[in-house]
């Protein structure tokens, strides 16, 4: 069994706790033990953040890194594109520039007495299951699931940039297609998918009515290839799907995170999906 | 008469020193532009950016409402014939455009909360309640729930002058 520290980040334990409830109750079943990161904060947020100021970007990131070093696990287990983003591109930087890590294990140290040791595996929960569960593992597990025409939205931080990332092609991806067709899904290619949803950057906080023209060609161009929901990998995606669409007010497309769309296909008590809170109501087809 | 203006070299040299290492590799072909979702929807130019930071050219590029238009989805990183990291650029562009003032009162808020709280997004009653109901508990094992890991947060901020940065909004 593997054993990862469970990094919660800010939008999904606070405004999408279905999404945490589901992931936790999806890699239990899966075998994989998922540890709470007492006092972890946000990663931080690479829009505003490192957009801000990237000592401090780093710093709180060494921190994060720092708190799961010490638990003994396999890795740290993100469910966020931009928290894996944070963690991993932080890490990675911090992995392979010494004179970078001893200048921000300095602040770190004066701060918190811990040091990062640059031993820490970032992992993205789409990319772990790929490699470590398998497409054959999920499919034999998924015998709830409805088959219906899914807009798979990978969203941008998952596998860019690719070259530190290596999970997969940018440009053409298929693993996270694959893991929502063996959930029983078909998923459907539609125009510009691989697209940002707008939110990234700062936009969304800076200015919101960007975000949501880049959102809207999104769900004009999955609307036209007929899918009945939307699979995200990431809540900030999701958040902006799922509150564009009542802003927007012309779609009503359901935005389901893919560890919800798993707790459906393996048959977990609906209740622990918190599909409720979602603004966009998720009436799936029957 | 057509004003032309100098480049500023050492503009540039700062740029390359806060994380744009790639900047002079650009020869301006405009794939960038070309694949930015942005761009598609407003007259934000990707490879104008890069263009002003090679000329070194702060006043234009500094101040620009362009730079935030980014939403650093690494389209035009990924695509880039001279693989220059565009989005490294613009970070480092972004970092010193705030320590002069240009900071969004938006953005601003956002960091506060972070700085104070060490979350980005705050915790509710009803945050709690929902946390309850699916069997979660009900103040995430995270900052809010321990003191002393806020304490650190807040100090890292301190350290780095994070939290005077977003106090003034960089106009110290």
């Amino acid at each position: 069994m593997s054993k990862y520290a469970f990094f919660l980040g800010c939008i999904m334990p606070l405004r999408y706790p279905g999404i945490e409830s589901a992931s936790r109750e999806v890699f239990k079943s899966l075998g994989v033990e998922l540890v709470d990161m007492q006092g972890a904060s946000c990663c931080p947020a690479p829009g505003v953040m490192r957009s801000f100021d990237q000592t401090y970007w780093m710093a709180v990131a060494a921190r994060n890194l720092a708190i799961a070093e010490k638990m003994g696990v396999d890795g740290v287990l993100t469910i966020c594109n931009g928290c894996f983003d944070t963690l991993f591109e932080v890490a990675h930087k911090l992995n392979h520039d010494p004179d970078l890590r001893k200048k921000i294990n300095k602040i770190l140290k004066d701060a918190t007495g811990m040091e990062y040791n640059g031993t820490v595996h970032v992992r993205h929960f789409v990319e772990l299951l790929y490699r470590d569960i398998g497409v054959e593992a999920i499919r034999a597990r998924a015998k709830s699931g409805k088959n219906l025409k899914a807009a798979v939205h990978y969203g941008c931080h998952f596998l860019k940039p690719s070259n530190i990332k290596k999970i997969d092609d940018a440009e053409r991806p298929h693993v996270f297609d694959d893991i929502v067709e063996a959930a029983g899904m078909t998923s459907v290619m539609y125009k510009d998918k691989g697209m940002c949803c707008g939110a990234g950057g700062g936009v969304r906080a800076r200015t919101p009515d960007v975000a949501l023209k880049m959102t809207a060609e999104n769900l004009k161009n999955m609307t036209a290839a007929g899918v009945d929901i939307i699979v995200d990998c990431c809540p900030f995606c999701h958040l902006q799907y799922d509150v564009g669409q009542v802003q927007l007010k012309e779609y009503k497309i359901p935005v389901l995170h893919l560890s919800q769309l798993l707790g459906l296909a393996f048959g977990l008590e609906r209740e622990k999906l918190g599909l409720e809170v979602h603004q966009t109501k998720v009436n799936l087809p029957t | 008469m057509v004003e032309v203006k100098e480049p500023n070299p050492e503009f540039t040299r700062k740029v390359i020193d806060a994380g744009g290492k790639t900047v002079n590799l650009c020869f301006q072909c405009g794939t960038c532009t070309g694949s930015c979702p942005s761009g598609r929807q407003t007259a934000f130019r990707v490879r104008k950016v890069v263009r002003r930071a090679q000329l070194g050219f702060e006043e234009d590029v500094l101040p620009s409402e362009d730079l935030w238009l980014c939403t650093t989805c690494y389209t035009c990183y990924e695509r880039c014939p001279r693989g220059v990291e565009i989005v490294d650029i613009i970070m480092a562009l972004r970092n010193m455009a705030v320590r002069k003032g240009y900071m969004a009162e938006s953005h601003r808020k956002v960091a506060e909360l972070i700085s104070k709280t060490g979350h980005l997004v705050s915790l509710r009653d009803e945050d709690k309640a929902l946390r309850k109901k699916l069997g979660l508990q009900d103040v995430p094992p995270t900052v809010f729930s321990s003191a002393q890991s806020l304490e650190e947060v807040k100090k890292i901020a301190a350290l780095c002058g994070f939290d005077k940065l977003v106090a003034t909004g960089g106009k110290s």
